[in-house]
């Protein structure tokens, strides 16, 4: 019964349910985009730390995992690996550069990587090959430098850097091609270590670069992923002046990332809030303008449970409606957006914003229907107790 | 003379709310009775206590005294449950205004009083369609409420008071909202109605010249039963009198009646 008057009041009055699935649509198109947003900036920010082939970071203990002021020197990594548990240790440095591209095109931004060939830090390619030699003039770059200049495997590069008051030109073969690794909102560029130190920008000291290769970070990849924790403490005891943590903690220490996850997530929830009150809102003037229709039937002999049932019926549909109608027409739009823009539509984030959305609805719905139970059958005879 | 069972009986009920300072009686002492098969017209002037009776009689409001009885049942010992549900398997009931349910059509509003008792089979559809019929509504069953006028929703809204077989049947100003030929139009189906199925009819009313249809007219004034008439002439003369209660004025209908006595049922 309650089903029947639910459904036949949404068929018959649809020009107003589907004007209000329209706002929740719009709303949920808004909490969608702003998650992925989220996701992208994210992903932009932490990418190549998360998806990192090691399960620890080693960073020099007095710089609060701060990336750009750890400086590890050559022989850490030699001893990290010589620790019980640790598989492997790759050192890795971080720079910026730009790529020159032909055709006059606008010259691309990355994040120049330097690691060691075949170490933690160098990540899989998905076309062509990896690293091979330390001072090779090769480079892997990721499928974003890939989308944006049309760079192949096999295809030559030029990276322009500062060293002292001079711009520099580094042509490298990129050998091969890997997925997604952005690193602090920048496309990557990695190159072997040796080739990365030549590149790099940095001062000049009587005509040379002025020291030997200095990693910011190693990668650690240890035996017993379980028992990562302990290696990172034995990292830490046995090594001098250095902390080991895990990836999760290393991104999150990305300079910027929690600041900026925290403002979109507030965005995120003040759109869910939003969400609340516009669907309390509608729902409750709509009962305020069926008072008379609720209190008729009850007076004729609907029990209360089935004009409860009645609104919550309602408001599930209309905002299963909003919520897929938004989804959908997040889907289609997001098709038509350039692969660059930093929206990222993962299946947790899309599918945690979606549910929150469903149950946006009764909460919001619920104080219209406590009014809807509290409407008297007496108000058909006008008259209230 | 009617000797049907009795359908509706209230024993001396009364009805009295807290206005603060003083006791608001809205009700008092009230017996009335209604058997089978008969019409009756509640008429009094505004604040008379005639639809406070009739939510006392429906259920809706309990009496602070007194007992209403419909088939037997004393509505007083049901629980609000027990109510609702006795009132939607007993008890038919048209209203001044926002009778029907907007988004169905004639014949679904029809229906609802059997989909409410989970009776709406195939030989419930067809009397409801037969009802309409007979009401003059057979071409307007599919029409939405906002597409009949107020006489073609207020025949709807009497056939949704029959279908399920109440005992009693219970109308609020049913006419309010009408034009004169088309509140006889709509009284005289309704009378009609209720003696061809047998039910006990109470409407109220302000309209005098309505009692032309009704087997005896109970009137109220200031909460209390001041008359009972059931003499056709009497009634007839209520009738062909001039019109309503509060136009002209409560004098003038009280010079017509007679002075007001209370009258026992």
């Amino acid at each position: 019964m309650a089903g029947y008057l639910a459904l036949k009041e949404i068929w018959r009055m649809r020009g107003r349910y589907i004007l209000f699935s329209s706002v929740i649509a719009l709303i949920t198109m808004l909490v969608l985009f702003v998650a992925a947003l989220a996701e992208g900036l994210g992903a932009g920010n932490r990418e190549y730390l998360q998806k990192l082939n090691g399960d620890l970071i080693v960073y020099q203990s007095n710089v609060d995992l701060n990336i750009g002021a750890s400086q590890l020197g050559a022989t850490v990594s030699a001893e990290v690996r010589r620790l019980p548990g640790v598989v492997a240790a790759g050192p890795i440095g971080f720079a910026n550069a730009t790529l020159v591209l032909p055709d006059g095109r606008k010259p691309l931004g990355v994040a120049l990587i330097g690691v060691l060939p075949g170490q933690p830090g160098e990540p899989p390619v998905t076309t062509g090959t990896g690293l091979r030699n330390r001072r090779d003039n090769e480079a892997i770059i990721d499928r974003q430098v890939a989308l944006r200049t049309g760079l192949r495997a096999g295809d030559t590069l030029t990276v322009k850097s500062i060293q002292g008051a001079k711009e520099q030109y580094y042509p490298l073969k990129v050998v091969g091609v890997s997925d997604n690794r952005q690193y602090s909102l920048q496309p990557s560029v990695i190159v072997p270590d040796r080739t990365w130190d030549e590149i790099r920008s940095q001062a000049i000291v009587g005509g040379k670069p002025d020291g030997e290769f200095v990693a910011n970070v190693i990668a650690v990849k240890v035996e017993d992923p379980r028992y990562s924790a302990e290696v990172a403490k034995a990292i830490g005891s046995n090594i001098r002046d250095v902390v080991a943590v895990d990836r999760v903690t290393a991104y999150e220490a990305t300079p910027g990332y929690s600041a900026q996850q925290s403002t979109l997530n507030t965005q995120k929830y003040f759109a869910l809030i939003i969400g609340v009150l516009v669907i309390g809102g509608f729902f409750q003037i709509l009962t305020l303008q069926k008072v008379a229709q609720i209190g008729m039937l009850k007076a004729i002999g609907a029990p209360n449970l089935t004009v409860g049932l009645a609104a919550i019926i309602q408001i599930i549909c209309v905002t299963a409606a909003g919520v897929g109608m938004g989804a959908a027409a997040t889907l289609l739009l997001s098709l038509g957006f350039p692969k660059t823009i930093p929206i990222v539509f993962s299946a947790d984030a899309v599918l945690t914003a979606i549910l929150s959305l469903l149950l946006i609805g009764p909460i919001g719905g619920l104080v219209s229907v406590r009014y809807a139970l509290k409407v008297e059958p007496l108000t058909a005879l006008g008259l209230a107790s | 003379m009617n000797t049907s069972p009795i359908a509706l009986q209230t024993i001396a009920v009364s009805k009295s709310y807290d206005g603060g300072s003083s006791v608001i009686r809205a009700v008092e002492q009230v017996s009335i009775e209604a058997k089978a098969g008969e019409f009756v017209a509640l008429v009094g002037p505004s604040g008379s206590g005639k639809t406070t009776l009739l939510a006392m009689l429906a259920g809706l409001l309990t009496p602070t005294t007194g007992e209403v009885m419909i088939d037997g049942n004393n509505l007083g010992k049901m629980r609000e449950a027990e109510r609702t549900a006795f009132r939607r398997q007993k008890i038919g009931f048209t209203f001044q205004a926002n009778n029907l349910v907007p988004f169905l059509t004639a014949r679904e509003n029809v229906e609802l009083m059997l989909r409410l008792n989970g009776k709406l089979d195939r030989a419930g559809q067809a009397r409801a369609a037969d009802l309409l019929d007979r009401l003059g509504l057979g071409d307007r069953m599919n029409n939405l409420p906002r597409q009949l006028s107020g006489g073609q929703q207020q025949r709807v809204a009497i056939a949704r008071a029959l279908i399920h077989d109440p005992s009693v049947v219970l109308a609020d100003e049913p006419t309010a909202s009408l034009d004169t030929q088309r509140a006889f139009q709509v009284v005289a189906t309704f009378a009609d109605m209720i003696h061809e199925q047998n039910r006990a009819g109470i409407m109220v009313t302000h309209d005098l010249r309505l009692c032309r249809y009704v087997d005896r007219v109970i009137q109220m004034q200031d909460g209390v039963l001041v008359r009972n008439v059931d003499e056709e002439a009497e009634i007839s003369a209520m009738a062909n009198g001039s019109g309503h209660f509060d136009i002209p004025s409560i004098g003038l209908l009280d010079a017509r009646l007679g002075a007001p006595n209370l009258v026992g049922v």
